[in-house]
């Protein structure tokens, strides 16, 4: 029923062909476009609202520029700002104190015991740590005996209390328990809860005053909706946690609760769990998250590819020439050579997902321009400036110099003749790659 | 708090309550938004957008039932607010597929196969034991013997916490212990039933993620294995969809329906601020009646599924 947010995007490429910059009008159906791929994401409402308004204003007016195409563009600016929101990569847990405390919370079933698990499994192993888990999970049936069962996979000890209903008093006293055996951290597992359950709200903020946690995560399934952005700051409001953990990742899920998450409360995502083994946990890749949410291949780093080698100075020096009509065979010349420097033209291709066929098609080789820069080469700088005195005599001279026919020749003056046209039709005319390249691939021999 | 939740007290008056809470709210605003116009604008329209997409709607179905309203609209020449109301009301319940037996107690239904045979089936911590444990108490209530099978035999203690519901709920309970094959633990359960006269059986599964293939795979051994001893079991194949969770739902609805046959839903959580709008989507798509609410933790807190109860509390919150 939902199509994948590549398709999406290639969709907004699509609406966006053949326009050279980004304006109010061109940019309105892909900023629909990426709105409705938030919402498929799961990113809540109203911040996919105002993401896209932030795009929109990043996007408006920047110049697009003729390697790159205005879709393209969009999908870095989309994917930077996301980046962004995303934070930084790994954020450490906290570890001071003597034991550290880790408080967990979150929702019921969001799969707090098996991150406390996984976790301890992580300090330990990778960190060297003495870990202590705690059950205070007092009401879900059998929840004490989950704990003590993982503990048990891991080799990590378990303190519970079975007959207690105290999950403030069970935690003291195995934060005392801790000192006396020298166990360096504290995990407490905690029973899931709503955030509008004032009583069990009450309890886990009155577990934060008698510990002072030195880190309190919120565990929260990848896959939640609309509601993320109300669970999220409500345990935020009592509790003020210092990270986030993302589970069931190794779903389909896109994830753009994390987006929400981010964007309501500022606080990092620290953890990811991506399986139900005990090693299944992971460091938080804001990176990865982004090209999640957006299920992007590649894209980006083909237009990072393109900006390098295309100096803006530059382009906007051909759109003034294209606007003058003097746009010559010297500026055709080197807008071929930025093309060539980007490299293999087809890996630059086979790099944008989805909508790499149209160009594809196309087959261009490598060796694709020889004839033509020949030809170009064997204009005087007079005639390269001013196509338009291109006689038979000169052009004829042309063909010599070259090693090319008579005919080759006027199929290029003819093919630049409309590749000019082309670009002064286009408003603001910086020209485009596919355009140019189109105009180019008719030309080989 | 839902709008569910009120039906355990006082039903009537607290109907009454939660509409009049609705009608100052979102149909408030749309109220205001009609006034002296003879067909629906753009600010009714986003309004409405808003409401059901933060419910996780979807934009998908979203987009459908505004255009379905602009169509009632534009023939219906329709003019106030309430008119637009019980159209909205209409348009969304029409996409939601009721159990059929609703209405009737059907816990206490006489019509039932016997043993009737439940497999219960979802993604992890979505709420299937706590449901198996909520069902089991309703079907005993009805006067139903029930039996418990325990199948989940992979999560740790799994098999404990069935055990301590079938001990609250007051039913026997098969198990083979933590490691177990889930299909003869399942085929166990439905041979005890015959032997010993029960009216109804309920499977407890693995949480497991729908993309994962093989573990669909067994599912799909657990419900073989059953109908070797009767054809038609499990007679009920039941999802659990937690209320929280987004768009990703559909998958999770495809998948367990192409490895199983999912005939019924239930949808839990529902006690919290999460809507499950998404099943309105699943429902129309794949043509499954939503036969439960989940409402809580604790053993009563289950409901029949009422359409029209719950597209009120899609406007609950605006
Ligand atoms: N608030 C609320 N919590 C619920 C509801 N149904 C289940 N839960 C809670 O959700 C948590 C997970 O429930 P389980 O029944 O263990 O879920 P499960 O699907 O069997 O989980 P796994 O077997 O681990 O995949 C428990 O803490 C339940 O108490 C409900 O309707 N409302
Ligand atoms: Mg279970």
């Amino acid at each position: 029923m939902f199509e994948s947010l590549t398709e999406k995007f290639d969709r907004a490429f699509k609406l966006l062909k053949g326009q050279g910059h980004i304006t109010e009008i061109n940019v309105a159906e892909t900023l629909k476009d990426i709105r409705r791929a938030l919402l498929d994401a799961d990113v809540s409402y109203k911040i996919a609202k105002t993401f896209t308004e932030t795009i929109k204003e990043k996007a408006l007016g920047r110049n697009v520029l003729t390697a790159v195409s205005p879709g393209q563009l969009m999908v870095k600016i989309v994917h930077e700002e996301l980046s962004l929101l995303m934070g930084s990569e790994n954020t450490e847990i906290n570890l001071k104190g003597s034991p550290a405390i880790i408080l967990i919370a979150g929702l019921q079933g969001s799969g707090k015991t098996t991150f406390s698990a996984k976790l301890a499994n992580y300090l330990k192993s990778k960190k060297g740590k003495k870990v202590l888990l705690t059950a205070c999970d007092v009401y879900r049936p059998a929840a004490i005996e989950q704990l003590k069962v993982l503990g048990e996979q891991i080799k990590v000890e378990v303190f519970s209390e079975i007959d207690s209903k105290e999950p403030v008093s069970i935690a003291k006293k195995a934060v005392i328990h801790a000192k006396n055996m020298g166990h360096q951290v504290v995990i407490i597992d905690t029973a899931g809860r709503l955030a509008i359950d004032a009583q069990m709200m009450d309890e886990i903020s009155n577990l934060k005053k008698a510990l002072n946690p030195q880190e309190i995560l919120f565990v929260v399934d990848a896959m939640t909706g609309q509601d993320a952005v109300n669970t999220a700051n409500a345990f935020n409001e009592r509790l003020d946690y210092d990270g986030v953990v993302l589970t069931k990742l190794d779903g389909d899920t896109r994830g753009g609760a994390a987006l929400t998450i981010r964007a309501v409360v500022d606080k990092p995502i620290k953890f990811v769990g991506v399986g139900e083994k005990m090693e299944a946990i992971d460091l938080f890749h804001p990176q990865r998250m982004a090209d999640r949410i957006l299920g992007m291949g590649d894209i980006v780093s083909l237009v990072e590819k393109a900006q390098e080698q295309f100096d803006e100075v530059e382009a906007r020096k051909l759109q003034q020439k294209i606007a003058k009509n003097q746009f010559g065979f010297d500026d055709f010349l080197a807008q071929l050579q930025q093309i060539k420097k980007m490299g293999n033209v087809k890996d630059l291709v086979s790099m944008i997902p989805g909508m790499g066929k149209a160009i594809k098609d196309m087959d261009i080789e490598d060796d694709a321009f020889k004839g033509i820069e020949a030809i170009i080469y064997s204009m005087t700088p007079h005639e390269r400036k001013n196509p338009t005195i291109l006689n038979g005599n000169r052009r004829k001279r042309i063909a010599e110099g070259s090693g090319t026919s008579i005919q080759e020749v006027n199929k290029l003056v003819k093919q630049f003749e409309d590749t000019r046209k082309m670009m002064k039709m286009m408003s603001g005319g910086e020209g485009k790659m596919k355009n140019i390249m189109r105009a180019m691939s008719g030309m080989k021999r | 708090m839902g709008l569910f939740d009120i039906f355990s007290k006082n039903k009537e008056e607290k109907l009454k309550e939660g509409l009049s809470k609705t009608r100052e709210t979102f149909l408030g605003k749309i109220g205001k938004a009609i006034i002296g116009k003879s067909s629906v604008d753009a600010d009714v329209l986003d309004n409405l957008e808003e409401a059901l997409v933060t419910s996780d709607v979807g934009v998908e179905t979203t987009l459908r039932i505004i255009e379905r309203i602009e169509s009632r609209v534009a023939k219906d020449k329709y003019v106030g607010a309430d008119e637009l109301n019980r159209i909205l009301k209409e348009e969304i319940s029409s996409l939601l597929l009721e159990n059929k037996s609703a209405g009737i107690n059907q816990f206490a239904n006489s019509d039932m196969p016997k043993p009737y045979v439940i497999m219960v089936v979802g993604v992890n911590g979505v709420g299937k034991t706590t449901t198996i444990a909520k069902l089991a108490n309703k079907f005993t209530q009805a006067g139903k013997k029930v039996v418990l099978g325990a199948a989940d035999t992979f999560r740790a203690a799994a098999v404990g916490q069935l055990k301590i519901w079938a001990e609250r709920a007051n039913v026997p309970i098969v198990e083979l212990g933590m490691g177990a094959d889930p299909a003869s633990v399942a085929y166990d359960t439905v041979e005890y039933a015959n032997k010993n006269n029960i009216d109804v059986v309920i499977v407890d599964t693995a949480g497991r993620l729908h993309n994962k293939t093989n573990l669909m795979n067994e599912l799909s051994k657990i419900k073989r294995v059953m109908n070797k001893i009767i054809p038609e079991a499990p007679h009920e194949i039941l999802l659990v969809l937690d209320g929280s969770t987004g768009q990703n739902a559909f998958e999770q609805a495809k998948q367990f329906t192409s490895a199983t046959e999912v005939n019924a839903l239930a949808i839990t959580k529902l006690d919290g601020t999460a809507k499950g709008g998404v099943v309105i989507g699943i429902s129309d798509q794949f043509k499954i009646p939503v036969k439960y609410i989940g409402v809580g933790e604790g053993i009563d807190d289950l409901q029949l599924f009422d359409r029209e109860a719950f597209v009120e509390t899609l406007f609950e919150r605006l």
